[in-house]
């Protein structure tokens, strides 16, 4: 081909260069061999051909060494093909390898003429020299003609039960060749079971090789029978532990590979094999090392992680990991990228190594960007002081990679460690300083989420933001730094100035930037509508009649519906409070993550994508062609919800609600995905705006369609049907839908769920009234009361009735300090009450009361005055009154949540029997803003993982379990604060008792 | 498993082309050259996918020698796999440069052969591999000899042959060990770790039973137990009475029993023959750091800078420190260097942009002082802001900074008439730099 010829001719030039030291070499040494490195003349194939038929031994051998020679620099020496295979019945055996090797790579090309050899190496296969035997049967394999391969079969299966180790452990691999070129033959004949045999051959590389043939040979299985015959069971597993011990280095990780494959049925035996495994963590060789630590983290999952023998052995995995730190930067490499994933599985395993993350000085680049990503994970309160030293350091170094992710790192350790958060601020302030382009631009996309996480504290720093607008050159950056000026737009003088100079070169801008440039515009009306009509009149134009990008068009027409129907939805929708970013960074999906733990060591784990995403599909079978996952622990010991959230439930719950395959907006995402991200930011809010406008509009009983009604059809110049259609999702998930790809959908989406929502807030049940202050008490004045929550509104109903003789006024109430700050949110509304007379009225409470914790904790102590006297009655809050509707998070939060929450602090709670099922229970648990995070269902019993926020922000996890025959509810609580359980198992029995 | 091996000179022209699978074609050696090799940018990872090729390569001077893959194989196992492959060349010819390997190159091929079958590592011992890769045609072999190399290189004890015999039984031991430091200009200490490899050299008859003992704390306290001595002996406090070190963790050769070393504690082996490592280990508590820097850097103005380093040893003053090199580097537009020093002598290397303070000797408990001006270009600054390397420092000491003691090899070989006694031992100490930091 041209090609082969290029590169022959680019070789024999460049192998000309050397020529004239090679002649001196040549003269000197008769041993070198880099002559043959030389052959470049014209006619040198003849000449070639003359001398591998010469008489002479030692020229014949000399013309193969020059074939081979050209042959490696890529020349096309396949025209010497029946001249190289007359010398392959040489005794010489170094020249029959190399003989050998040439026909290994143009017997594809020739195949009639490979025939020739075949007599050879049938004879071969039967020498009485072992390393013969062996080299003929290594090869044979290798020649993928069909021809050959037919012949093949006998010496095969000869080979197979050889008397000598050498050549069966050679022949082991052989037969996983053949079955790469033709895997029924491979069946037929019998060769797996031959295979099989082998496992229990005396001699451990033959074990070893015959794991290695079988593993690959069940991985591309093309055939049920020969994925089932390849099985492995528990006590060939066994076997092949007890043959760890006498293997190669080699060997053993083939056998540990194949181990990691096997899920023992019972915990003893998963223990077990943890206990046979855990030796090689002391192994040499990194890959052994690495092999053992799959199995470990695999076995691990089947066991009660409270364990003292899960604890000790996690503890056990820690020092291995950082001494394969101290190897070579390519090991190290491949040991921090699987660092990264067991620290996101097991946090704990590496918390006390910190050190030995920090970059130094001289580590190669892609050994210092791994080493920072795993210092962000383990960093906490206790050790962000050395953190920030390090990264501040890591700041001014030279490469840009690096200080662009220093930088950033410093920005998440801010929203991680919120005590550190002003120490963050000011490093990256100190940072913006000194100019340096990029580093500032990698500080502004970073604040922008410290704003976000703490919002209203830092944004004194605007100003020195706002010097550095011309330096933005990156569109991530101009696009956060447009989103700070539209989200302070208020606090900046110019922010009308600043948004227009961009507005000049908006048709140049990237999308990310034009889209955020809009809402920016936008919001800055909303705030300031007086003097920034025509900017926002310029923005929406450019967006719906300039733009290309269908994105954009739709962001600006509902925009302009929305500005021009409801400019005070528009204010709910597009100023609406975000959602909480969350703290962890760039985690994995739980269901990814555990499919990558299975394959620690291998590439997957490296490139920390799933096999399927960077191998061909050619070679993968299917049968096998399942993605691996992590083992749940077994039934007998489901003690808790820890396991099912930490680990093995992670899998199920994607399925479980059916969410959109995106994830949520409230993680970060990663470096990439950012600008997408940007595109959500304001959709989201847009959405949870929508949904709790929604709900309020619900409740006052009007048509939450109205909102985008036939008013959108005229703007968009013809009927839409679809735009009220789309069937609102159940509540739960809608506020979380947010997806950039669609966002029109999304809005939708959010309304239908808020819709949803509101209206099942309003429809719970209201409990009966309780009798707080008897009338001889007070002096003629009784009060009857309850706790009543309306969409976000808690209230107190009070009943008041006059016993007395005289007429009542002057009411007065106030509340004691109590656990959770309640407080009137308005003064009592009463009109004077006549004698007999009783009236009803609501008290809209607030929480922003003081607080002071009381004992019973819900105790509420309340003073009520009126003209004759002032009075003091006890009640309880009942907890459910102080369920928020924030309560929803997303799964992944959850599940780090629920990780982050120490085992000790969970409680279980027998809630007796209930004739609903679980959807029913999560709809009626939902009006009372008890949020179903995900659904699951293990052999029929089903568990509901749920989430509650109380109004001073505790969160209260819940793990609900229902069996169906019995429906007995199980109820397991995980708090930080585990005084207000009673008050929950309390409020989960009133709402299911309905 | 890996489908094919390649090595490259510094241009890209391929040395050595082995293909183990069908998978990977010709156009995947061009796809790493032009890819990797002759790439803009300077490498970004070691592992890199091109067209659902995975090619893992590492370097040694100027040759690359890189790893092909279609599958999702092991990666930590390939790159061991490329490692050991280096290691055995290099026994068997030298330095790897271009030289050796074209004249080599029918060797290497034979090697490739024989350590890889299929993309699987096969036995990669040299000592094992050198018995019947010679070169030098093995056809007139007996039918016992084969079957003994057959058997050593398939064997449980695929590191050592049977029936070596010396007229006098020696071992020796090196421990060895490289401090590594990271300090902060105030003389806080950001990071130290230890790590260590005792490499032996075992001239042993027979196969002989080693039974290898040292100051670890966990190993000393198992020990302890046994005979039911009062407990709170190995109680915590670094070097405490009997002076047993923490280590960390540690790694062995294969040639140790590691169950054994898991429920026993024991070390025990049956050694190669000649040289090996016969383990590594790595420690991070009490180290005594033999060296301490102290830095003091003062910018005068936009074109001077004033450089003061202080060097204290920290051992006992019987002890000397050897080949002993502190290295300060300088900004890139360093024009001039004026240094005084009390000690050794200090060169400004602009090669380098560091001074280069070279001290042959030290002895323990000293403090040797350096002062240096260095003079700037001014101007350019702005273009390129000069970040602080830190200094560091390079020097050997006769002992082992962890505290690492061996505290007995025993050798047992039941069936020759020799005993432990009989083995005459040698124990050696060195303690090396390893990267030692300290920030300025």
């Amino acid at each position: 081909s041209p090609k082969m010829q290029g590169v022959a001719a680019s070789v024999s030039e460049s192998l000309g260069n050397i020529r004239p030291w090679l002649q001196k070499v040549t003269t000197q040494a008769k041993t070198t061999d880099s002559k043959y490195f030389t052959t470049t003349r014209k006619g040198e194939i003849f000449e070639l051909k003359a001398e591998l038929n010469s008489e002479r031994k030692d020229k014949r051998k000399e013309a193969v060494k020059k074939v081979i020679a050209s042959m490696t620099v890529g020349k096309d020496v396949s025209t010497l093909f029946p001249d190289v295979v007359n010398c392959m019945q040489a005794d010489n055996l170094e020249l029959k390898k190399l003989v050998y090797l040439y026909l290994m790579n143009y017997a594809k090309t020739q195949p009639d003429k490979a025939i020739m050899a075949v007599n050879t190496f049938v004879r071969d296969c039967e020498d009485p020299n072992p390393l013969i035997r062996a080299l003929a049967v290594r090869t044979i394999g290798c020649i993928r003609v069909d021809e050959i391969t037919a012949y093949l079969c006998d010496p095969l299966r000869k080979c197979l039960k050889d008397e000598d180790p050498y050549v069966r452990k050679t022949a082991a691999v052989c037969v996983a060749k053949l079955h790469d070129i033709d895997p029924l033959l491979v069946e037929e004949q019998g060769f797996l079971d031959a295979l099989k045999e082998l496992l229990a051959d005396s001699n451990p590389m033959v074990v070893a090789n015959a794991v290695a043939a079988i593993t690959e040979i069940s991985d591309s299985a093309q055939t049920d029978t020969a994925a089932d015959m390849l099985c492995w069971s528990g006590q060939l597993i066994n076997k092949l532990l007890t043959a760890l011990n006498e293997c190669t280095e080699w060997g053993q990780v083939f056998i540990l590979d194949a181990v990691a494959n096997y899920t023992p049925t019972e915990n003893n035996e998963a223990q077990n094999m943890i206990e046979r495994v855990s030796p090689r963590l002391a192994h040499a060789n990194a890959a052994v090392v690495l092999s053992a630590v799959k199995v470990i983290m695999k076995l691990l999952e089947m066991l009660d992680p409270n364990s003292d023998f899960v604890v000790s052995t996690i503890k056990k995995l820690s020092a291995p990991l950082v001494t394969l730190l101290s190897s070579e930067p390519e090991i190290q490499y491949v040991a921090l990228r699987n660092i990264n994933l067991i620290v996101q599985k097991r946090p704990d395993i590496l918390k006390q190594e910190l050190k030995v993350f920090f970059v130094k000085y001289n580590d190669p680049i892609y050994v210092k960007l791994e080493k920072l990503d795993i210092l962000i994970r383990l960093t906490s309160a206790a050790n962000i002081a050395n953190v920030l030293a390090e990264l501040k350091e890591y700041a001014t170094e030279v490469d840009v990679d690096f200080v662009r992710k220093a930088v950033r790192a410093i920005g998440r350790c801010a929203i991680k460690v919120e005590s550190a958060a002003e120490r963050c601020v000011s490093t990256l302030l100190d940072l913006i300083q000194t100019k340096v382009n990029y580093v500032v631009q990698e500080a502004i996309v970073v604040i922008k989420d410290i704003f976000r996480k703490y919002p209203n504290k830092y944004e004194s720093v605007i100003g020195t933001l706002c010097e550095n607008l011309d330096t933005l050159d990156e569109p991530e950056a101009r696009a956060s730094m447009i989103w700070i000026i539209g989200e302070y737009a208020e606090r900046i003088d110019n922010a009308d100035e600043l948004l227009e100079s961009f507005l000049e070169g908006f048709a140049d801008e990237q999308t990310a930037v034009q889209l955020q440039l809009l809402t920016s515009v936008v919001k800055l009306f909303l705030k300031r509508p007086t003097d920034t009509q025509e900017l926002v009149q310029q923005a929406l134009s450019l967006a719906t009649q300039e733009a290309d990008n269908p994105d954009l068009r739709d962001r600006g027409y509902i925009y302009w519906r929305l500005l021009s129907t409801d400019p005070a939805a528009a204010k709910q929708v597009v100023l609406a409070e975000k959602p909480l970013i969350s703290e962890e960074t760039d985690l994995l999906e739980p269901n990814l993550l555990d499919e990558l733990i299975c394959h620690i060591g291998s590439l997957a784990s490296v490139y920390h994508k799933p096999p399927a995403a960077f191998v061909d599909g050619r070679g993968g079978g299917q049968v096998a062609k399942a993605t691996k996952g992590l083992p749940s622990r077994l039934a007998a010991e489901a003690g808790g919800a820890a396991a099912a959230a930490a680990g093995a439930g992670g899998g199920d719950f994607g399925a479980g609600t059916g969410a959109p395959g995106r994830p949520a907006v409230s993680v970060i995402p990663t470096q990439e995905s950012l600008i997408g991200d940007l595109l959500d930011i304001d959709m989201s809010g847009g959405a949870t705006a929508a949904a709790a406008m929604a709900a309020a509009s619900a409740s006052t009983n009007q048509q939450p369609v109205d909102l985008l009604g036939e008013g959108l059809d005229s703007l968009l110049g013809g009927p839409a049907p679809s735009a009220t259609s789309p069937v609102p999702p159940s509540g739960a998930s809608a506020a979380a839908g947010g997806s950039g790809a669609d966002s029109l959908a999304d809005i939708f989406g959010g309304l239908g769920g808020g819709v949803g929502g509101g209206l099942g807030g309003g429809g719970g049940f209201d409990p009966p009234m309780e009798t707080w202050l008897p009338a001889q008490k007070g002096k003629g004045l009784q009060i009857e009361g309850r706790f009543l929550r309306r969409g976000p509104q808690l209230s107190m109903e009070l009943r008041l009735r006059n016993n007395a003789m005289q007429q009542l006024n002057g009411f007065a109430v106030q509340f004691n300090k109590n656990s959770f700050g309640l407080a009137p949110a308005q003064p009592l509304a009463m009109n004077p009450l006549a004698p007999q007379q009783s009236v009803t009225t609501l008290l809209p409470l607030n929480t922003k009361g003081p607080v002071q914790k009381m004992d019973p904790l819900l105790t509420l102590q309340v003073a009520v005055k009126n003209n004759i006297d002032i009075f003091y009655f006890a009640c309880l809050i009942p907890m459910y009154a102080l369920f928020t509707e924030e309560g929803d998070m997303d799964k992944r939060v959850f599940l780090s949540t629920w990780k982050d929450i120490p085992p000790e602090n969970e409680t279980q709670f027998n809630l007796g029997s209930y004739a609903h099922d679980a959807d029913t229970a999560s709809t009626m648990l939902r009006s009372f803003n008890v949020f179903t995070i995900a659904k699951r269902s293990v052999e029929s019993t089903d568990m509901l993982y749920q989430c509650v926020k109380l109004t001073n922000g505790i969160l209260v996890l819940a793990e609900l379990k229902i069996v169906p025959q019995t429906n007995a509810y199980t109820l397991s609580l995980k708090s930080r604060h585990v005084e207000i359980y009673p008050g929950v198992h309390e409020a989960y029995l009133a709402v299911l008792k309905g | 498993m890996i489908g094919g091996l390649f090595v490259y000179n510094h241009k890209g022209e391929v040395l050595i082309s082995r293909v183990y699978r069908d998978d990977i074609g010709r156009n995947a050696v061009d796809a790493f050259r032009v890819n990797v090799i002759h790439a803009r940018q300077q490498v970004r990872s070691p592992v890199t996918n091109i067209a659902h090729t995975s090619f893992f390569h590492i370097k040694r001077s100027n040759i690359w020698i890189c790893a092909a893959a279609k599958k999702n194989v092991n990666a930590a196992l390939v790159f061991q796999f490329l490692y050991k492959m280096v290691e055995v060349m290099g026994n068997y010819f030298g330095k790897i440069n271009e030289d050796n390997i074209k004249n080599n190159f029918v060797l290497i091929y034979e090697l490739l052969d024989e350590i890889m079958d299929y993309g699987y590592p096969q036995n990669t011992d040299t000592g094992i591999l050198k018995t019947y890769i010679t070169q030098q045609g093995i056809k007139s072999q007996t039918k016992e000899e084969t079957t003994k190399i057959t058997n050593q290189v398939t064997g449980q004890i695929a590191w050592r042959r049977e029936g070596i015999k010396y007229r006098r039984n020696e071992l020796f031991l090196d421990v060895i060990e490289s401090v590594n430091l990271l300090m902060s200009p105030q003389g806080q200490v950001l990071s130290a770790h230890v790590s260590g490899r005792v490499q032996m050299k075992s001239f042993l008859s027979g196969m002989p039973e080693c039974k290898f003992g040292i100051n670890d704390k966990i190993v000393v306290d198992s020990k302890r137990q046994e005979p039911g001595a009062t407990s709170g002996g190995g109680n915590l406090g670094g070097g405490g009475k009997a002076g047993h070190i923490a280590i960390d963790d540690c790694q062995f050769h294969q040639c140790v029993k590691l169950s054994k070393f898991d429920t026993e504690h024991a070390i025990s082996f049956i050694p190669p023959d000649g040289e090996f490592e016969l383990m590594r280990y790595r420690t991070t508590k009490d180290i005594s750091l033999p060296f301490r820097v102290i830095p003091l850097v003062r910018e005068i103005g936009r074109t001077k800078m004033e450089v003061k380093v202080v060097v204290k040893s920290n051992f006992k003053p019987s002890l000397l420190a050897q080949k002993v090199e502190v290295r300060i580097p300088t900004p890139l537009n360093t024009s001039g260097v004026q240094v005084i020093c009390m000690k050794g002598k200090a060169r400004y290397k602009a090669s380098d942009n560091a001074i280069v303070w070279k001290i042959k000797r030290m002895g323990g408990m000293k403090e040797w002082q350096l002062s240096a001006e260095i003079d700037m270009l001014s101007a350019t600054d702005k273009a390129k802001k000069w970040t602080r390397p830190p200094i560091s420092m390079n020097f050997e000491v006769p002992f082992a900074p962890s505290g690492f003691k061996v505290r007995y090899l025993k050798v047992f070989e039941s069936k020759l008439n020799y005993s432990d006694h009989d083995v005459i031992k040698w124990v050696r100490y060195i303690g090396k730099s390893g990267l030692y930091e300290t920030r300025c």
